[in-house]
């Protein structure tokens, strides 16, 4: 069977909007009302809360107050935001640098043989934050990690504790989105030409300069637009930071929820919210820019047709 | 070269993936209440305990509950706007699958805080539905993706030779449409249902402690007092995705389903 058509082709084949009757409406009646209510006016909801006053009775008061930004704005907080972009960056580098080697290599091996390997990555994926933070404070902590296999080695001479602290955000950060790095590259990897490495090759290529020279240019866009899922995924992680950091990692999520659980400051945590988004937004789509713009333009070779 | 290449690159992925997990597998044998790597012996016990003890099972039971039918709403919105999509041709389907694919697109803490606002304004913060539903809607992405990738991969014209011999938009979608995407709904399901099983920060801002799920109880043993039991409940979950992903594996093709093309 031959891959799939672009999807216009399919509808104009054989279904003209205009004959459809009510079917098309009914069927996205649910979900149209379903994620309507449950995503798109809960963001109206915290886009107007930063406006809200607090009042300490209850949750908040309808108001036009601006004392929420100005807090959300102020040093602390906004050296906190430079904190939270800095180390989902360093963990997105980190993590593409692994991801996009593995997950090339991965493709190049027979379907079967992959299976495990995606198995492994989808468990690890599905792992709760809270898991991967309680595993890595085991593996950092001094009575069960592996500095005592260091020790055991002869490559130090006392076990140490190592969380919480920078290294072990970082570690944890990366352990969580290798997976999601690994899942979102794999389409475009797995539909690259076999023939192109094996013809640079040919051509007098190591392999490390073909992969350099002809599949990375190739899969930019994928790369990129994996750096910015990845990078947002981390920027918003609470448990990580929180269990694994010190306060000088604690990060916007740690601060938003600390703002809304525990201080019940509902209309600050949602002004911190909208500056999160806004700011998350704007490196996401710098990253993707990049991906955009860096090496020549080449077409990506269709799938077969 | 390139195959040492490969089998270092291969090792190191596999071992940074395995070896928090050896480590939390290792500290549940502990026989005593300690947190000691190597184990100091060997037990089940804290696995007996995650069974028997009410704090411990009555959670996983919750989460159960909630993945269950979280994952039943995510594919009951997924499933008919992707077969709109794939089928018709109607504007404002794509801002409806717009935000279906952008709760991935944001960061998971103004999800949850966005939630919590939601339930709170709606008076309802607390109760077990708030979760379910949130839930849904947040993890609705995943059978979409799935659904999606299936649907391109339908050969167009085996629809269109049905309705050339009469069949109904009914019966196309009962006879092929169903059956060609099922394993691509259950790969869906599956998804968002260990997903809903792990998920912490929507479930705490939802629910909190009135409606414990596992993560919840987890990471407040964190914060009050680190047990082997969580160790033991770590490794079971891991087992639970490991099991259900490979049952997906079995039943589908993996690399498809992932999104590979169809060349075996």
């Amino acid at each position: 069977m031959s891959a799939p058509a672009a999807p216009p082709a399919i509808s104009s084949s054989a279904h003209a909007a205009s004959g459809d009757g009510p079917w098309p409406h009914v069927l996205l009646a649910w979900p149209t009302v379903a994620l309507t209510v449950l995503f798109l006016v809960p963001l109206g909801i915290i886009a107007a809360l930063g406006f809200f006053r607090r009042i300490q009775a209850g949750f908040f008061e309808v108001a036009f107050v601006t004392d929420n930004y100005a807090r959300a704005l102020d040093a602390f907080h906004l050296e906190r935001l430079a904190v939270s972009v800095v180390l989902a960056l360093a963990a997105t580098l980190v993590t593409l640098l692994l991801a996009v080697p593995f997950t090339y290599l991965l493709t190049r091996r027979p379907r079967a043989r992959q299976v495990p390997y995606l198995v492994l990555v989808l468990a690890s994926l599905s792992l709760s934050e809270v898991i991967v933070a309680f595993a890595w404070s085991l593996l950092l902590s001094r009575t069960s990690g592996i500095s005592n296999l260091l020790v055991a080695v002869g490559l130090m001479d006392r076990a140490a504790s190592w969380s919480p602290g920078l290294a072990a955000v970082l570690l944890a950060y990366v352990f969580i989105a290798l997976p999601l790095a690994i899942l979102s590259l794999y389409p475009t990897f797995s539909r690259l030409d076999q023939e192109l490495p094996e013809a640079a090759g040919t051509m007098g290529a190591t392999p490390l300069a073909g992969f350099v020279t002809v599949v990375l240019p190739l899969v930019r866009r994928a790369v990129a637009a994996t750096g910015a899922l990845v990078f947002i995924f981390v920027l918003g992680a609470y448990v990580i930071p929180q269990t694994l950091g010190r306060p000088a990692q604690w990060t916007m999520p740690v601060h938003i929820t600390d703002q809304a659980i525990m201080k019940n400051h509902l209309p600050l945590a949602a002004s911190l919210a909208i500056v999160l988004l806004v700011v998350s937004s704007l490196v996401a789509v710098a990253i993707v820019a990049l991906g955009a713009g860096r090496w020549p333009r080449l077409a990506l070779p269709g799938r077969a047709r | 070269m390139s195959r040492w290449l490969r089998r270092a690159m291969f090792a190191l992925v596999v071992a940074y993936l395995l070896a928090p997990l050896v480590v939390v597998a290792g500290v549940s044998l502990n026989p005593r209440q300690v947190l000691f790597f190597p184990p100091e012996g060997f037990s089940l016990r804290w696995y007996g305990t995650a069974f028997t003890d009410a704090g411990w099972y009555r959670p996983a039971l919750n989460s159960l509950l909630v993945a269950t039918f979280a994952a039943l709403i995510a594919v009951s919105i997924a499933l008919p706007l992707s077969y709109v999509m794939w089928r018709y041709r109607v504007g404002y389907a794509r801002v409806v699958m717009a935000m279906g694919l952008a709760p991935f697109a944001l960061p998971p803490v103004i999800t949850a805080l966005g939630a919590l606002a939601l339930w709170i304004v709606l008076q309802s913060y607390g109760r077990p539905h708030t979760v379910v539903l949130s839930h849904g809607a947040f993890l609705t992405t995943l059978p979409l993706a799935t659904l999606t990738v299936g649907l391109q991969n339908l050969n167009p014209q085996l629809v269109e030779a049905a309705r050339t011999m009469g069949a109904t938009g009914g019966t196309v979608f009962r006879t092929i449409v169903f059956p060609y995407v099922r394993p691509y709904l259950l790969a869906g399901f599956v998804f968002a249902f260990v997903l809903s099983l792990n998920e912490y920060i929507i479930a705490y801002m939802t629910v909190g402690f009135t409606f414990e799920t596992l993560p919840v109880k987890i990471f407040a043993s964190l914060r009050y007092g680190y047990s082997p039991v969580m160790a033991a409940i770590s490794v079971l979950f891991f087992a639970v995705a490991v099991a259900l992903f490979a049952l997906v594996g079995r039943v589908g093709d993996l690399p498809r389903l992932l999104g590979a093309d169809e060349r075996a």
